[in-house]
């Protein structure tokens, strides 16, 4: 017999479906309906189900591959989605985490260590949101305060001096919105790290494995290659955040995400990340192994390009990289007060040093 | 033309001590209340010609303007927004960035427009920030920067938000090459610019009462659901704890950055 009854089929994992899935769940349903039925009554319904199976097969690839903006938050921030320790365990060996900022405490929400993957030693640097309620309210929920991300600078000087590659995994909703976080210079730490990330002397690969939530998740973000996996999103605000601002309701979040184009689809297109890595069908959290398995061959290829790289060269590239992110022109006449001005302009846009090539300008794709 | 938040009028009533003040009176002390010190917002034009010596203002980048790259349209569309802050405030952007002099000092200057949506930090506000950081790195000058800021502009989505990493490393380039670099943060100077170059001075100054913070005070209370301290994201707040080197009032600044620029060299 190629069928077996089972109370759970493999696919689902036993995660609960999200409201969009839910279409997947009635095929399953069907599958599980006719292997029972093939039990009870003994009639072999195999070929029905091998139909039905085909279907759900296809029904899933079509789905996955076309998530809107607001599924693909919903899947960022699924609570079974594989957190920075589920990705450590799965493709790092021998970690050796370093905790502690030596200034003011150990920030839970931000984990950093050394690490081997492949044949490379790094130094990791993770937002950590936490899997039970215990670690969960222990890490903020991933939402580092400045202890964090002074952290993660000194292990980042750390892995400097000795020559060490830094990968940095993001997944917040952003840094910890707080009394103390002000008190302690959230605003400033951050800030910091943007301005040391760009002269740190060894390779940074940054990938965002869910949610990469504005100015938190850029305060570990800056480097020679920025990824973010597939049903991740990396956004300047939080739907809700924006819809409360811009549309006076934070019911208007799911517009929000459409606006925001924060899919890695739409930020491949903008030119503002470099790559996309692809997820197991259904997403990461149906099958870590493999979303890990993608996630390390992603970081270990690209830190070995990387390490090719001249030192000064990476550096110059890096900045480089920083420097053309933007979208704008010379409006050849600048007339305030003419609001066509700026539509007119996008077509005879000017580029604005002469002598680089309209390419490597900053000039994002409008949609 | 000053723009104070308050109606036209040639009297007001102050927002600070609620007595009546002469408009006149208010601009010619910089429109800063001469009764009760209360610092009103000041646009960029208006703050350029308070603060260098006349007629040495020499605009860069002038005719700078967004793509409008994501084609953004809440309320009402960006495109129509821009153009109205653009209508209000004469100006194409929410930063001007030249070179000017201060007590005969040259430094390479920028200034944030409270006015323009919010002073809020798009792809052109980064791109003059970011090669105005660059101009003073080239030409060896110390650069000048007076923040005020709601943040990153979400209308450009996360273009905006790499702003803060774009201007951060020209700072980073400019302090490798032992540049000077002084903020002068000005009421409200918060998130995203906070969060980037508005904090990575060599000397930060601010003026008194200056809002300054990274997240919302409403966003705070949603977290904590608590009574936000006395004076929380104050200047004298973030001085207190240890983030701004001086509160400085705004009839000193000249004196202040001058100071600064003779003691710091170049």
């Amino acid at each position: 017999m190629s069928t077996t009854p089972t109370s759970t089929t493999t696919s689902s994992n036993g995660i609960a479906y999200l409201e969009f899935e839910k279409p997947l769940e009635r095929i399953e349903r069907q599958i599980e309906e006719l292997e029972a039925s093939q039990t009870v009554t003994g009639r072999d319904h195999s070929a029905m189900i091998r139909t039905v199976r085909g279907e759900l097969l296809a029904a899933r690839r079509k789905l996955y591959s076309n998530l809107d903006p607001w599924e693909t938050v919903q899947m960022a921030r699924h609570p079974k989605r594989p957190l920075t320790p589920d990705y450590l365990n799965l493709m790092v060996r021998d970690f050796v985490e370093l905790r502690g900022d030596k200034n003011f405490r150990d920030d839970r929400a931000i984990i950093t260590g050394f690490g081997r993957i492949g044949n490379l030693k790094c130094m990791f640097i993770g937002h950590n949101k936490g899997r039970d309620t215990k670690e969960r309210l222990e890490n903020c929920f991933g939402m580092a305060h400045p202890e964090g991300y002074r952290k993660a600078l000194l292990k980042m000087r750390l892995a400097e001096k000795f020559g060490l590659p830094i990968v940095c995994l993001i997944d917040t909703a952003g840094a910890y919105p707080g009394i103390q976080s002000e008190e302690r210079g959230i605003a400033h730490a951050i800030a910091v790290n943007l301005m040391e990330m760009p002269r740190i002397r060894v390779p940074i690969v940054c990938v965002v494995i869910g949610e990469g939530g504005s100015g938190g998740a850029l305060g570990i973000g800056v480097g020679d290659r920025v990824a973010i996996m597939e049903h991740a999103y990396y956004s300047v605000i939080s739907p809700e955040g924006c819809a409360a601002i811009l549309w006076k309701s934070a019911e208007h979040a799911k517009t929000a995400a459409h606006a925001l184009k924060f899919t890695g689809r739409d930020l491949l297109k903008l030119k503002l990340i470099d790559d996309v890595i692809k997820e197991p069908l259904g997403g990461a959290h149906r099958d870590p192994a493999t979303a890990a398995a993608s996630l390390e061959k992603y970081i270990v290829d690209t830190l070995r390009d990387l390490k090719r790289v001249k030192t000064d060269t990476l550096l110059k590239r890096r900045y480089a990289r920083l420097r053309q992110l933007g979208s704008y022109f010379e409006s050849q006449s600048a007339p305030p007060s003419k609001p066509k001005a700026s539509k007119a302009g996008v077509k005879r846009a000017r580029v604005i040093k002469p002598e680089t090539p309209v390419e490597t300008q900053a000039q994002a794709v409008p949609v | 033309m000053a723009k104070v938040e308050v109606p036209e009028g040639l009297w007001l009533r102050c927002q600070g001590c609620s007595k009546m003040i002469f408009r006149k009176v208010l601009e010619e002390n910089l429109l800063v209340c001469p009764e009760c010190s209360y610092h009103y917002r000041v646009d960029a034009r208006t703050r350029v010609g308070q603060l260098t010596d006349p007629g040495t203002f020499e605009e860069f980048n002038a005719d700078l303007v967004s793509t409008n790259p994501l084609n953004w349209t809440d309320s009402i569309p960006y495109a129509k927004r821009m153009a109205a802050a653009q209508e209000k405030t004469g100006l194409t952007e929410a930063v001007l960035t030249g070179r000017a002099y201060i007590k005969g000092r040259s430094i390479i200057l920028a200034v944030m427009d409270p006015f323009f949506v919010m002073g809020s930090m798009g792809s052109v506000v980064g791109e003059k920030v970011a090669a105005a950081i660059e101009r003073a790195t080239d030409e060896n000058l110390p650069a000048v920067i007076l923040t005020c800021s709601g943040g990153a502009r979400m209308q450009e989505g996360l273009i905006s938000l790499m702003q803060m990493a774009k201007t951060s490393a020209a700072i980073a380039r400019h302090d490798t090459q032992k540049g000077l670099y002084i903020t002068v943060m000005t009421d409200p100077t918060t998130a995203g610019v906070a969060a980037s170059f508005a904090f990575l001075g060599d000397v930060i100054i601010a003026e008194p009462k200056a809002m300054i913070g990274f997240a919302g005070p409403r966003v705070i209370w949603n977290t904590v659901k608590a009574e936000l301290p006395e004076g929380f994201q104050t200047a004298e707040f973030m001085q207190e704890h240890g983030y701004i080197d001086r509160i400085v009032p705004r009839a000193d600044l000249r004196n202040e950055i001058a100071r600064i620029i003779d003691y710091c060299g170049k």
